[in-house]
């Protein structure tokens, strides 16, 4: 469904802030596979994303979805098949245009955009009906603007408006990072009640070691840039956040001992 | 003066249609398009043009139409292609048309004396029907004689082409490229994740509002059977002095309800002016500067009410505070 070979990227190539962001990723995913994602910070988590979404183009290496090699298409091209939710939950939806008009948008995004009507009769009807599928009762605020929505139910809406046209690839960008724990929690309910339902295809990324495990069947662990481990489904159901530390702390100690080596 | 007063309003309710081109811009892609001052111009030169050289003049007005819309796209171009800030692509397409429509016209005015223009054709029209009278009788009878126009057809005419741009552009607005294009004025990242090509919308956003702009300047150009190159100095600020006024003045609850007060907006400011170059200490060519202080005033204003109030607001709590806090400290005493 999703394969990544031999991805590279650089930031700022041949200055002095020269940063490896991705080595060489090799990642491949099959259809309803559900990654989690860890790492520490400037692991190269978030240049993932933005490699496969296709808001960086990778230096050497491709990206392919569905044997579609997508690696030359602009991120508006790739976004028909790629649904998004980002950490921030003001970016995900527009807040000055109301729920169903946001919406509208979102259902328009394997589409050709034509000049009907963005939201019919019969469109209003089963938004109303995904809608409910939040218990948010946004099913009543159709015609209210999102801005005014909270954080929790904005990201709701945009966990909704990512999914509901059924895309090839969900990509979840700490998406419950910006919110406070009870909402996190219903979005991370959410997302697995909405990812079993379409059978999505997913890769999250979390910093919640115990999200990381509750959710998805595969795991990838990151640092500088490498996927430095992965865990198969069903090493990953006997995984618990002790043995994962562990093994950060392993492969950690051995990167410093690496540090030290260079230094002396 | 009274008959000012009306011209003003037949004159606002043309330069509303530039204005709901300013309100796609600045309001719908939040893009300060500087443009506006020389495709106005374009859409006047071109129509004029034409009309002295013969053609029928609604064919014309269509022309210069697509003339603005063409100058909105280069602009978009500029910004989305070569990457140039907002401002600055404006105002680089601003002076690069200003010699181009000196070209168009071959000269820096063209004056439409012996030419029929498409307003002539309409209120010939109107006159022919014989309705004038009534509605003058009816002016009469309220006491409003000294109001009177020349004729009603064209005061007519233009409120209904003009409330069909503004009912053409509501419903533009709720397709699903107008969707698209409000998006990508409010959320540009949102808006490619869900596969749009911004700079597309961008492109075409710019093209309809100068595109509108140009048309109300050819419109302009009939009424007053000249073109000028220097008629739109400044316009880009009587474009967002309507739109600001319009909106402060009507609000803005739904996209029918600000056109509507965009339209308003437009109509507000032409008798402002009119009004305020009544006073002796004025003269006309104050006009720019009369519109420069409307739209400060306008910006700064609401803000100015909005912090006076928190402040009486906070004043009062922190009074109240005060009083908590003798009374309890007075009941310690005793």
């Amino acid at each position: 469904m999703l394969e990544l070979n031999h991805v590279h990227k650089v930031f700022n190539e041949g200055t002095l802030d020269e940063k490896i962001a991705l080595e060489h990723i090799d990642l491949s995913l099959k259809p309803g596979d559900f990654v989690t994602v860890i790492g520490s910070n400037g692991a190269g988590k978030s240049t993932l994303m933005n490699v496969i979404s296709g808001a960086l183009s990778p230096d050497i290496g491709t990206v392919t979805i569905q044997d579609t090699n997508v690696t030359p298409f602009p991120e508006y091209k790739r976004s028909k098949l790629i649904g998004r939710v980002f950490q921030d939950p003001m970016a995900g939806t527009a807040p000055e245009m109301t729920i169903e008009e946001n919406l509208a948008i979102a259902y328009a995004r394997n589409k050709k955009r034509t000049l009907k009507r963005g939201v019919t009769k019969k469109r209003k009807a089963f938004f109303k009906e995904s809608l409910e599928s939040l218990h948010l009762g946004l099913e009543d605020r159709l015609n209210a603007k999102v801005g005014l929505l909270s954080g929790g139910e904005r990201q709701a809406l945009s966990l909704l408006m990512a999914t509901f046209t059924e895309p090839s690839i969900l990509l979840l960008d700490e998406h419950t990072a910006a919110l406070d724990p009870s909402r996190a929690e219903l979005i991370t309910n959410l997302t697995s009640e909405i990812v079993e339902k379409y059978h999505l295809t997913t890769l999250m990324v979390t910093h919640n070691m115990q999200q990381a495990l509750d959710l998805g069947n595969r795991l990838i662990m990151m640092d500088k840039g490498q996927i430095i481990l992965e865990v198969s489904e069903e090493e990953k159901k006997e995984l618990t956040i002790e043995t994962l530390l562990e093994e950060f702390q392993k492969i950690r100690g051995e990167q410093m001992v690496n540090d030290r080596a260079l230094l002396s | 003066m009274p008959f000012a007063i009306f011209g003003a309003f037949e004159s606002g309710i043309i330069y509303a249609i530039m204005a709901l081109g300013v309100y796609l811009s600045f309001r719908v892609l939040d893009f300060p398009d500087l443009t506006v001052d020389g495709s106005f111009v374009t859409g006047a030169a071109v129509a004029a043009i034409l009309i002295f050289n013969g053609y029928n003049p609604f064919l014309a007005t269509i022309i210069a139409f697509i003339a603005g819309f063409i100058a909105g796209c280069v602009t978009g171009l500029l910004h989305t292609k070569g990457k140039i800030n907002p401002l600055l692509s404006g105002i680089l397409m601003m002076i690069a048309l200003y010699s181009i429509n000196i070209r168009i016209m071959g000269k820096s005015n063209v004056a439409l004396l012996n030419q029929e223009s498409g307003l002539d054709i309409v209120s010939g029209w109107w006159d022919s029907l014989g309705l004038n009278a009534p509605f003058n009788a009816l002016f009469n009878m309220v006491g409003w004689g000294e109001f009177l126009p020349k004729t009603w057809g064209i005061f007519f005419f233009m409120i209904v082409v003009t409330f069909f741009i503004k009912w053409l552009t509501d419903r533009f607005l709720k397709t699903e490229v107008g969707l698209a294009i409000r998006a990508t004025g409010n959320n540009k990242k949102m808006i490619r994740s869900f596969s749009a090509n911004t700079d597309l919308f961008i492109i075409l956003g710019l093209g309809l509002s100068n595109a509108l702009v140009a048309f109300s300047g050819a419109l302009i150009a009939q009424l007053t059977s000249f073109a000028d190159v220097g008629m739109g100095i400044g316009m880009i600020i009587i474009g967002l002095a309507s739109v600001i006024i319009g909106e402060a003045l009507f609000g803005t609850k739904s996209i029918a309800r600000t056109t509507l007060a965009v339209i308003g907006g437009a109509i507000v400011y032409r008798i402002v002016v009119t009004l305020a170059l009544r006073a002796d200490f004025l003269k006309t060519s104050d006009m720019k500067l009369i519109t420069a202080s409307i739209v400060i005033i306008a910006l700064v204003l609401p803000k100015i009410i909005d912090n006076q109030k928190a402040r009486q607001l906070k004043k009062k709590k922190n009074a109240e505070r005060m009083a908590t806090v003798q009374m309890a400290s007075a009941g310690k005493d005793e």
